[in-house]
């Protein structure tokens, strides 16, 4: 919402500058976001009488003026064919910065041509005020010396542009804006009471509202005999300095109560005018009608329509129709002022995609109690412009009842702000916002205005005192701390991402953090199918709520190595969407890095699928996972390499982890080279830690006084039976025992029989009540080779 | 013949294979030659029973102190001989030692973590708990219940994502705000409450300073007391301690939210030192987040008591207190993911923010 500072001085008398006015909006909550004052770029010039001009000694093209100015006599060399003696000028001192030109004067006099120069005479391009370069501007009337520039080339009006919060459509009007102000201490609110103007003749224009929810009210009269054209230069000044464009007198003074007073209204043109006037339903097709924007529309039955007998007229409380719009022609006029629903004319709005100031106030609800005001506002303005003879004025329907009273309590104040103001105080800040209180004990009653009906209960009231009396008056007071000892207040599952993001960051891995939404094609390519879609994406790119964070890691990784990036590592904490849901959201922590070709002077290996199992289990450790219990099968998704990934369990079905080689069809639909391992750690999955004992001590140690005895063995077993089979078999064999048992080799080739490989285990025996004979020793490692023999049909490799 | 000098030849003779020894096993071989069973010194020993008593007495001393005196010289050329074959191992074990070692990649914690650490680290001092919720939310608790009813033109400021609508016709949004976690947990706890709530929100909006997704901490404070005094001073405590800064200078202005009455937004004072900001003091003022006194409607909406239950609530954007803290310039970077971007700005894992050792 604009205004300029002159307009807002019709409704506030006062002496406060701008920027106290400025302030004054900001501290009352009227958030300024832009303030344009054409006086600041001008604050330097003053007005300045060219007492003699003479031609230069040495050029024939300059003058050196002698010039009075708010500095004294000073000499002024000067280009302009137009300087002449008796003139007024605007002078520019010494250091002065040009707004217009850009540039800055020197600080010290300089000599042009031999004579030195104290000054400037400037031109009107050269102050930023149009494109006038032939010579300095030669000021019209009589200006005292030292008058500032603003005011004597009339540039001084300021307009303050704010933001209306929603719940405040009086400040739509400047009236309202200066109510708030002068209650604030910013001035005094003289905005005057609107005389109502007697109707010569009955209204001749039937007026009925059939749709009672959307347009309660409708008043209405004629003007007959006007005559329109362009309005008078005040108010096009008025309307261009806050952006509109002037139409005719008759629109014009519509916006001007529009912009003035937050009252809508709207003229017809009486000649194209069949029959009686209503608000009702719309009727689809048949209401089809061209709005002023220019577009047709076709009104539907949720839409509040403006019709006579013959057509639909416009949208109620939204925009009118071009087809009996005012014009320079229209000698007689309708004038319509009603009240639209709030919500019907938000969802009008918003169907139809119309943003007029129509609709930006009645969505945010009108005073009620200004629609007769309004239209006698309008009335007078009219007949001052345009002349004619005013019809009675005409009201179907009723006027929407006024925001019902409130007990208020005036220790409210205290119990939700900390202020303890006197009550006289909090009376007075509700009075000159035009509250009612009545009433002497503790609880006054409070009777609200009718252009403030966002004010419904007792907070809505003890916002109004705590914003006059200055918030910045409320005192600053500590929370005071809980009483007790502190307890840690992270959850099991936040310390576990914190574990998680810690030890896969020391793994290599940057945290990214990706787009929540991803392509429905790449959500597709890790089991998408649907349920998930979104009704206004931002771009077809961002259509579903991904499945898991791979897309985009995947995507990173390739853009980071297009950058040039030698070994990009990049993981992700954060949620993945099985359904829409609460429940259906889980925390997922994925990483992503590229198999390279190793490179290293001493020798090294490239990244495989094993790295990912290892950053898998690390991550699953970190967040407290019992990696002792879990299996692994190779029985990951389809979006892993068949053969080169697998998923760990935590008993037959918990799965904690999927890792391995992504599966190459998949990386090539995402663009991504090469290939790339990763892993998707699942952490709500962890079983929750057992409840915390009372105490954190930890159960007393057991360490073996006897020396522990490591046996080899090497099985050869079919392919299909994996290492964990066999070390599954081996510590099962005697686990009184066998503290621990290792793969450390895996064969194929000469002396094991193709489709067999060969499996060597290191078991560690470890006794606890005495050395183990070597016969004892034996006979462990006997049950190992029966154990694994069973289990896997394997052999003892001779 | 004379024994002794007989000794004193020998003595010599072996001194010098012992000396001239250019090995260990050169060197065995002369004690072999001198103390084995049968070595030279060995046999004089044995003759010592054939000998006189007085021959024994004045041989027996100098035989065993001739041994003796091999026996070290033995040992000090043996140790000699091991240093030397040491020294010559270790001159050709030399590595050139500004040679690489193996790599090791060092990863790190994405600044929207670190700073949401951080406010959990402040607050928790404070006594408030991490509170979390769904992102896909219904209508319920991030609007309606928030005192944005249907048709509400407050709706229309937070460029909402909609979900595609349910079998049943409902449609699910994407949380505009961390505010459906106030409802969710005075639906659910028993004041008094205090908590925070860090979490990724949704609004329909892209260009320099907007991206579609970014997230915000919510605060919630509920009890009989809490006013808005309080809410001041838990605000200024905050930004004291995590812009860590002793100049606290704060502007609280009146602003409308649905869900807060009265409502305000809060301004930080800074200061302009080249690129970067100086939080805390200053001439201009910079709108950091949007609080209030939770509304009497939203208290009621949760099943208690507003003329018991009473406080206040704010929201604030982590992404951009991650920016203004630590100097990234662009929001869009936060997304971006370049690891470049990511080493720069991001954390070490082995931070981690706490009371003791400071926050970053």
């Amino acid at each position: 919402m604009k205004f300029t500072l002159s307009w807002l001085k019709e409704h506030l008398k006062t002496s406060a500058t701008l920027a106290e006015i400025a302030d004054a909006m900001t501290m009352a909550g009227l958030e300024i976001e832009h303030v344009e004052n054409p006086a600041d770029s001008l604050a330097a010039f003053t007005v300045a009488k060219v007492i003699e001009a003479r031609p230069h000694p040495d050029a024939d093209k300059l003058r050196v003026c002698t010039v009075d100015t708010r500095d004294g006599i000073k000499e002024i060399v000067c280009g302009a064919p137009n300087a002449r003696s008796g003139m007024l000028a605007v002078y520019a001192p010494l250091g002065a910065y040009m707004p217009g030109a850009d540039f800055t004067l020197d600080a010290k006099p300089r000599k042009i041509r031999g004579v030195e120069s104290h000054g400037m005479l400037c031109s009107a391009a050269e102050l930023g005020l149009g494109d006038d370069h032939d010579g300095i501007i030669d000021l019209a009337g009589e200006w005292p010396v030292g008058t500032p520039a603003a005011q004597a080339l009339g540039a001084g009006d300021a307009v303050i542009d704010f933001e209306v919060t929603p719940n405040r459509p009086d400040w739509l009007g400047v009236a309202g804006v200066a109510r708030d102000l002068a209650a604030a201490g910013a001035g005094e609110y003289v905005t005057p009471k609107v005389e109502p103007v007697k109707g010569n003749f009955p209204c001749p224009v039937a007026i009925s509202t059939d749709w009672a929810e959307a347009c309660p009210v409708f008043a209405g009269r004629v003007i007959r005999g006007v005559r329109n054209g362009p309005s008078p230069d005040w108010l096009q000044k008025r309307l261009k300095a806050i952006g509109l464009r002037p139409i005719n007198a008759l629109v014009d003074v519509t916006n001007l109560i529009s912009h003035d007073r937050g009252r809508p209204l709207h003229v017809y043109d009486a000649a194209k005018i069949t029959g009686a006037i209503r608000a009702r339903r719309g009727d689809g097709a048949a209401d089809r009608f061209e709005a002023l924007d220019g577009r047709e529309y076709a009104p539907d039955e949720s839409m509040c329509v403006i019709a006579d007998d013959a057509r639909a007229l416009g949208l109620g409380g939204v925009m009118g129709g071009e087809y009996s719009g005012c014009t320079d022609a229209t000698t007689g006029v309708f004038i319509e002022s009603a009240w639209f629903d709030p919500v019907i004319t938000r969802a009008t709005g918003k169907a139809t995609g119309i943003e007029s100031d129509a609709r930006r106030r009645f969505e945010r609800g009108v005073d009620p109690g200004f629609v007769l005001p309004g239209l006698e506002l309008a009335t007078r303005l009219i007949l001052d412009l345009c002349g004619g003879e005013p019809s009675e004025v005409r009201v179907a329907g009723a006027i929407p009842a006024p925001p019902a009273d409130i007990a208020f309590p005036v220790s409210e104040v205290k119990r939700l702000t900390g202020l303890n103001l006197p009550r006289a105080e909090i009376v007075n800040i509700l009075t000159a916002l035009g509250f009612g209180v009545s009433g002497a004990g503790d609880v006054v009653t409070v009777s609200v205005p009718s252009w403030r009906r966002d004010c419904e209960q007792k907070a809505d009231l003890v916002e109004e005192v705590a914003r006059i009396h200055g918030y910045d008056r409320i005192r600053a007071v500590s929370l005071p701390r809980p009483k007790g000892r502190r307890t840690p207040t992270a959850t099991p599952g936040q310390n576990r991402a914190r574990a998680i993001r810690r030890m896969l960051a020391l793994r290599g891995y940057h945290e990214a953090v990706t787009w929540s939404f991803c392509e429905t094609a790449e959500a597709a390519l890790f089991g998408y199918t649907q349920g998930l879609a979104l009704a206004n994406p931002i771009s077809s790119e961002l259509d579903v709520m991904r499945p898991t964070p791979f897309p985009h890691l995947l995507k990173a990784l390739q853009e980071n190595a297009d950058r040039g990036a030698a070994d990009p590592r990049l993981f992700e904490l954060g949620p993945a969407y099985m359904t829409d849901a609460p429940d259906g959201q889980i925390s997922v922590a994925a990483g992503v890095r590229r198999v390279l070709a190793p490179r290293h002077w001493a020798g090294a290996r490239a990244a495989d699928l094993f790295d990912a199992k290892a950053d898998a289990l690390a991550a699953l450790a970190a967040a407290g996972a019992p990696v002792d219990s879990l299996s692994v099968a190779a029985e990951a998704r389809g979006w892993w390499h068949p053969g080169r990934s697998g998923v760990i369990r935590l008993g037959p079905k918990t799965v904690l982890a999927e890792f391995g080689e992504l599966h190459p069809a998949v990386l090539k639909k995402l663009g991504v080279e090469g290939r790339v391992i990763g892993f998707e750690v699942y952490p709500d999955a962890i079983p929750q830690p057992k409840r915390k004992a009372e105490t954190k001590a930890r159960p007393a140690l057991v360490r073996s006084a006897f020396m522990p005895v490591r046996r080899d063995f090497a099985f050869v077993v079919d392919e299909a039976v994996t290492a964990q089979d066999v070390i599954r078999a081996a510590k099962g064999a005697e686990r009184a025992l066998i503290a621990d048992v290792a793969l450390f080799d895996v064969y194929r080739g000469k002396g094991v029989v193709e489709g067999r490989k060969s499996l060597a285990l290191e078991a560690v025996i470890q006794p606890f009540d005495k050395t183990l004979t070597d016969a004892e020793i034996d006979a462990v490692a006997k049950k190992i080779v029966a154990a694994v023999e069973k289990a896997t049909g394997g052999t003892l490799r001779g | 013949m004379s024994g002794t000098e007989d000794i004193r030849a020998l003595e010599a003779e072996l001194s010098a294979a012992i000396a001239a020894a250019a090995d260990e096993a050169a060197l065995e071989a002369v004690r072999v030659e001198a103390l084995g069973k049968k070595g030279r010194v060995s046999l004089l020993m044995r003759g010592l029973g054939a000998m006189s008593p007085e021959e024994r007495q004045t041989m027996g001393p100098a035989l065993n102190g001739l041994k003796d005196r091999l026996n070290a010289a033995l040992a000090e050329r043996k140790q000699a001989l091991e240093q030397a074959a040491l020294s010559a191992a270790l001159a050709a074990e030399r590595a050139d030692v500004t040679l690489p070692p193996r790599p090791e990649a060092m990863g790190s914690i994405h600044p929207v973590t670190q700073v949401m650490e951080e406010l959990a680290v402040i607050f928790s001092d404070m006594g408030f708990t991490v509170a979390e919720g769904p992102d896909i939310e219904d209508d319920f608790h991030n609007f309606t219940a928030l005192n944005f009813p249907p048709g509400h033109p407050a709706r229309d400021t937070q460029d909402t994502f909609f979900m595609q609508p349910r079998a049943d016709g409902s449609q699910m949004v994407l949380r505009t705000h961390t505010s459906p976690v106030q409802i969710r947990t005075m639906m659910s706890v028993k004041p008094p409450i205090r908590i925070i709530v860090p979490g990724r929100v949704y609004r329909c909006d892209w260009d320099q300073t907007h991206t579609p997704m970014f997230h915000q901490v919510e605060g919630l404070v509920i009890d009989r007391a809490a006013h808005m005094g309080h809410l001041k001073g838990v605000l200024m405590d905050f930004i004291a301690a995590f812009f860590e800064t002793d100049e606290v200078r704060v502007r609280f202005r009146p602003h409308y939210f649905p869900f807060t009455e009265p409502s305000a937004e809060m301004d930080v004072g800074y200061s302009r030192d080249g690129e970067t900001l100086k939080i805390g003091a200053g001439d201009s003022w910079l709108e950091i987040l949007g609080c209030g006194m939770v509304h009497p409607n939203v208290i009621r909406n949760c099943g208690l008591d507003p003329d018991v239950y009473q406080g206040f609530a704010w929201g604030m954007g982590v992404d951009r207190l991650a920016m203004l803290k630590y100097g990234a310039p662009d929001l869009r970077d936060f997304f971006a993911n370049d690891v470049r971007w990511l080493a720069h700005y991001g954390f070490s894992p082995l931070l981690q923010a706490n009371l003791a050792t400071g926050l970053s």
